[in-house]
């Protein structure tokens, strides 16, 4: 989808976006997140987000062996529970990952452009993402360059973004706008558009590196961007908040905001994700709580 | 609000300040989340206060806790968690009268008698506190074997324990069951006495002021029948102390469901000396070393 904005056009747009009323989105998140979901629409929500879920492993210590591993469980979580969406992991452990999920269904999503900071010269970045595909990434999860966003250069976050995109060819371009950096709730809009008219198949919150990672009103203005944007260009756009959300309560949260913001349109591992490690887990322990009628524990999950 | 005056004084009333009596969780004093209370009583029928009454979720959260603080607990040496568990007593004892009074209200017993029960209780923590850096030369030890190896069994904590406290001994009673299981390295979530759990409430205050880790004792008061059943059958509680059940079927009920999740169970009734106690919460860690050259060589592992 490459846009037909100029990077004047397109930095124009972006700026003249009307402001958030923060207190107003604040107040509707924590209005969602007051819903009680129980028994069956609990057990279809639990199973909903575990096929929704990019597994994540991005540490300096990952081995073929731990990343291996984790594929297993992302194809079979437990016993009836279905696959999760997708392996998230770095560049180099991309062929490692694509080889132990063939014929799964489970996807492979890679980072790159110099993950998490995205901090080095484009032409690596670049050179990065394609590297990526190369190996066989069917999404790339890329990060914007917050130093030009916060310095008011967006024609060249813009270019940026679109560069990627070209260089990631048919795989899904999900761009991380990393809004624990971005501070206000207006540039994190301004940054959801951004991306979008450069070309975005998804937007995702946060790498999990900072402090702040996604946050449920963080992730309902975005969802409100991507709406607004399908209204007026007819392109839809995915979601994914990733850090922070830990348990299925938040999960759940995140599905009430999805259906009521977005709508059954959304509702599907093609256009959102969670990007989480640890969520899984208390997904699979609700799960069993679900079918054997008591609180289960750590010890009947795998360690990862 | 308006003066009271006293007729004979003529000087204004002061109104007491009630106590509420909350839960004990993960070091925290919270109300139950369900927001519920039961009205608690004397056993003549005069009001004592209103107590939080835990739910299903309740446990579940103070598992939770008890989880997160059984490691870093089993992981402190014997020899400090003595130290906490005679702090304990120091506590108790410097307010042993407060604590006689609320275990006579609770119980009918005269104030001496209380105060003889509560004195008990200080002397039980005492003598649990001196067990801590005793258990593992007593239980465990080197076993000899026919090989070129040191092989040494010790004693370690099960984990989680679940307390179902008696419900006639308020104070007496849970701390015979807690110490025992805390001293070598236990945490445990207590379903208090259901007619009787301010003493066990505030007995909550005396270890938050011992510098033990929040998490390592969690007290809920509210229906045995409504939370015993829940702390049976959860599948991340190690252990289960069904002593305070007098209820034959439902100790039945409880000891099927713990079954189904692996637990060790203490059953209904079943007394010791405090080395058996101690023993109920423990398992055994035998590990076979290599000895002679290979050992002094640094290759021991």
């Amino acid at each position: 989808m490459g846009s037909i904005l100029s990077g004047v056009e397109a930095a124009s747009l972006v700026r003249s976006l009307p402001g958030v009323d923060a207190v107003g989105l604040e107040a509707r998140a924590a209005g969602l997140a007051t819903r009680s979901i129980k028994k069956e629409s609990k057990a279809e929500a639990i199973d909903l987000a575990i096929g929704m879920i990019d597994l994540t492993t991005l540490e300096g210590a990952d081995t073929p062996g731990k990343v291996r591993s984790l594929c297993a469980k992302a194809v079979r979580p437990d016993g009836d529970a279905p696959s999760t969406a997708a392996i998230c992991v770095y560049g180099a452990q991309v062929a490692t990952a694509k080889a132990a999920l063939a014929g799964s269904g489970v996807k492979v999503a890679s980072v790159a452009t110099g993950f998490p900071a995205g901090q080095v010269p484009l032409e690596i970045r670049l050179a990065d993402t394609e590297s990526a595909v190369r190996e066989g990434a069917d999404e790339i999860d890329m990060v914007i360059n917050r130093g030009a966003f916060l310095a008011g250069d967006l024609e060249r976050v813009y270019h940026e973004i679109k560069a990627v995109k070209a260089a990631a060819g048919d795989a899904r371009l999900k761009v991380i706008l990393e809004t624990g950096e971005l501070v206000t709730y207006d540039n994190v809009r301004r940054a959801s558009f951004l991306a979008m008219h450069a070309g975005a198949d998804f937007i995702k919150t946060s790498t999990g590196k900072v402090g702040v990672n996604a946050t449920l009103p963080v992730t309902l203005l975005m969802m409100q961007a991507v709406r607004d944007f399908r209204a007026e260009t007819g392109v839809q756009v995915g979601v994914k908040p990733a850090g922070g959300i830990r348990n299925t309560k938040d999960a759940i949260k995140y599905l009430v905001t999805v259906n009521e913001i977005l709508g059954d349109d959304w509702l599907s591992a093609h256009w959102f994700r969670f990007g989480a490690s640890s969520l899984l887990n208390d997904l699979l322990m609700q799960r069993q709580k679900l079918k054997t009628g008591h609180y289960s524990g750590p010890d009947y999950v795998t360690v990862d | 609000m308006s003066k009271h005056i006293d007729p004979v004084r003529t000087e204004p009333v002061r109104l007491r300040v009630k106590k509420t009596y909350k839960l004990y969780v993960g070091g925290k004093f919270p109300r139950s989340e369900s927001g519920r209370s039961y009205p608690v009583t004397t056993p003549d029928g005069a009001e004592l206060a209103n107590a939080a009454l835990a739910s299903r979720k309740d446990v579940r959260d103070a598992v939770a806790a008890a989880r997160k603080a059984q490691k870093p607990w089993a992981g402190q040496t014997a020899y400090l968690r003595g130290q906490i568990l005679y702090r304990a007593a120091e506590m108790l004892e410097g307010r042993a009268g407060q604590y006689a009074e609320e275990l006579s209200d609770a119980t009918g017993a005269e104030l001496h008698a209380a105060l003889g029960t509560v004195e008990q209780a200080i002397d039980r923590l005492v003598h649990y506190a001196g067990w801590t850096d005793k258990v593992a030369a007593v239980l465990g030890g080197a076993n000899p074997v026919a090989g070129p190896y040191f092989n040494h069994t010790t004693p370690e904590p099960l984990g989680v324990v679940a307390v179902v406290a008696p419900g006639a001994d308020p104070l007496l009673g849970l701390v015979e069951a807690i110490a025992p299981a805390i001293a070598t390295g236990n945490t445990v979530v207590v379903a208090t006495s259901e007619s009787m759990p301010l003493p066990a409430l505030s007995f909550g205050e005396v270890l938050a002021t011992s510098d033990l880790p929040g998490g390592v004792v969690n007290l809920l008061s509210g229906k045995t029948s409504e939370l015993a059943p829940t702390l049976a059958s959860h599948a991340d509680v190690n252990g289960l102390d069904l002593s305070g059940v007098h209820d034959s079927d439902l100790a039945t009920e409880l000891e099927a469901a713990a079954a189904e999740t692996l637990k060790v169970v203490r059953r209904p009734g079943r007394s010791g000396d405090s080395l058996d106690l101690l023993r109920q919460w423990i398992e055994y860690k035998t590990v076979w070393h290599p000895a002679g050259m290979a050992a002094t060589a640094g290759g021991g592992y």
